[in-house]
């Protein structure tokens, strides 16, 4: 029998009173500002933005408050959020090679043209903990130098031997998919794969270019290069007929250089894999591009042996806020579905507990 | 793309640029050039202010074929002066205040009588862009490695 139940106004109401009160917590300390989270948490706020898929400082930088820190939740808010606004339209394709860059390096050439820019990094600090910061210790102005030349993508650099592939090409009559827009649906294109890890959550997608390097599907990579900067963003306005800038956003990209022995189809060259997020992330670009490489199976006829090259697996399990929408509904009230296994449980073990009796009665009639 | 460069006459390209610079006005600019305004124009609202989304793609690879990257807000407002020039603003965030001005901006470009006070106000926006981006970029370049080879004994 069904039985619908109702209740919980009144908790849930209160519930999320505390919830508000333990947010702000001591109300003696001063509450932290939403700028103050866009300047000083900067990349939990890009983190926000990949991952949610919506570019936009501010609000994901309230969503980080309203969430307490906690990522997935400030996620799932904005993500909701999107939700609510109209579509206006797709931005032209934006030109990283014109990128201002604030960071640049890469592991396979030492003096390319542009050079090695380290930028705002943490690598090389030796991961101990400063204790000036906890007495907010005046922090020095960075140096400066005279710009140098321009930062040549270094797989235009690569492309002149003809010893690496070029820019990814859909097949001819390919038409762009949108995820937001149509069903998931396997096999699944590179450029919709590509949506798809560029919103992906970043630890899942770590741990899965982590299994690249162990051993499970080897990809061989080389970081060509990763740079972070900020690119314009253009619309097309039919009304005009022509396309205007909306303004800068800040993005990460990771060209990852695999080594590839050949096929029956192609000759032995490098490959590439490509990374792009929102915001600062060159963790998240760097696993994304392993991971898109990884996926390519079908273009360089190779065997999938690994999870990382199983595109339903990856593609289906990286957005994590599906992931915590079905693993966290297990938390809420499954009373019904609850009463009628622990019925069906009841039954079986009387059936299991009958038989065994029945099969030992069976036993010493056969000893007798 | 460049095809449809060649197709825009060079008016087109002087606002185009505009409309880029008013996009990155902060609203102390927007507001400060508006006060100065000594003739305040007529306005109608058109369309908005709204806001909503675009649909940022980039290219694989960098340079090839284009995909869906995520989505950015996007403000955007369209109105009419009261002599009739039709003014488009349209900016990434959620400021529609900001977007309904840089609208009207666009439109008073337009008008003669108004053209040299927009572009005074393109100016300020454009030396600001530079000065920050030049700050950036000597900032970075302070971070280039300088490699050096060590002179290996041979003796």
């Amino acid at each position: 029998m069904y039985v619908a139940v109702k209740g919980g106004e009144a908790a849930i109401a209160n519930a999320h009173r505390l919830l508000a009160d333990r947010r702000r917590g001591d109300r003696t300390l001063p509450s932290i500002t939403i700028q103050q989270v866009v300047e000083q948490l900067g990349l939990a706020v890009d983190r926000v933005m990949a991952e949610a898929s919506l570019y936009d400082r501010e609000l994901a930088a309230l969503a980080v408050r309203q969430a307490r820190g906690d990522m997935i939740e400030a996620i799932f808010i904005l993500r909701a959020y999107r939700t609510t606004l109209p579509r206006f339209g797709y931005s032209e394709p934006v030109d990283t090679a014109t990128m201002k860059v604030e960071r640049r390096v890469s592991a396979t050439y030492k003096d390319l043209p542009g050079g090695q820019l380290l930028g705002p990094t943490f690598d090389y600090t030796h991961r101990l903990l400063d204790p000036s910061l906890i007495d907010d210790a005046a922090v020095e102005q960075p140096a400066v130098k005279e710009p140098g030349e321009h930062v040549m993508r270094v797989s235009d650099i690569l492309d002149g031997e003809g010893l690496i592939e070029g820019d990814g090409r859909m097949p001819e009559g390919h038409v762009m998919g949108d995820l937001t827009r149509e069903p998931m649906e396997f096999p699944m294109a590179r450029d919709l794969r590509l949506q798809a890890l560029a919103r992906g959550d970043e630890g899942f997608l770590l741990a899965l270019a982590y299994s690249t390097q162990r051993g499970y599907g080897r990809t061989h990579p080389f970081v060509g290069e990763v740079r972070i900067g900020e690119v314009e963003v253009e619309l097309d306005l039919p009304e005009l007929g022509f396309a205007v800038s909306l303004g800068v956003i800040r993005v990460t990209e990771c060209q990852m250089v695999n080594q590839f022995m050949g096929s029956a189809k192609q000759p032995p060259q490098f490959t590439r894999g490509y990374g792009l997020v929102f915001g600062q992330s060159e963790r998240k670009a760097m696993s994304m591009s392993l991971v898109d490489r990884a996926l390519r199976t079908d273009e360089f006829s190779e065997d999938i042996v690994a999870p990382a090259q199983d595109q339903e697996f990856v593609i289906s399990h990286a957005d994590n806020v599906q992931a915590t929408g079905f693993v966290e509904h297990l938390k809420l009230p499954h009373y019904v579905d609850f009463q009628a296994e622990l019925d069906l449980v009841r039954r079986m073990r009387r059936d299991y507990d009958a038989a065994r009796a029945g099969s030992q009665d069976g036993m010493k009639e056969a000893a007798e | 793309m460049d095809a449809k460069l060649k197709q825009e006459s060079p008016p087109d390209l002087a606002r185009k640029e505009g409309m880029r610079l008013l996009a990155r006005a902060s609203s102390d600019e927007l507001n400060a050039a508006w006060e100065a305004l000594a003739d305040k124009p007529d306005i109608s609202p058109v369309r908005g202010p709204e806001t909503g989304l675009v649909m940022v793609r980039g290219r694989i690879g960098g340079g090839g074929d284009a995909f869906n990257l995520g989505e950015a807000t996007v403000s955007r407002a369209t109105i009419r002066l009261s002599t009739g020039e039709i003014g488009h603003g349209q900016l990434l965030g959620t400021d529609k205040q900001r977007a309904r001005l840089a609208a009207i901006f666009d439109a008073l470009f337009q008008r003669e009588a108004d053209r040299a006070a927009v572009q005074a106000l393109h100016r300020a926006i454009a030396s600001r862009i530079e000065a920050e981006d030049r700050r950036t970029a000597e900032e970075t370049a302070a971070t280039r490695v300088d490699f050096f080879t060590m002179v290996r004994g041979d003796d």
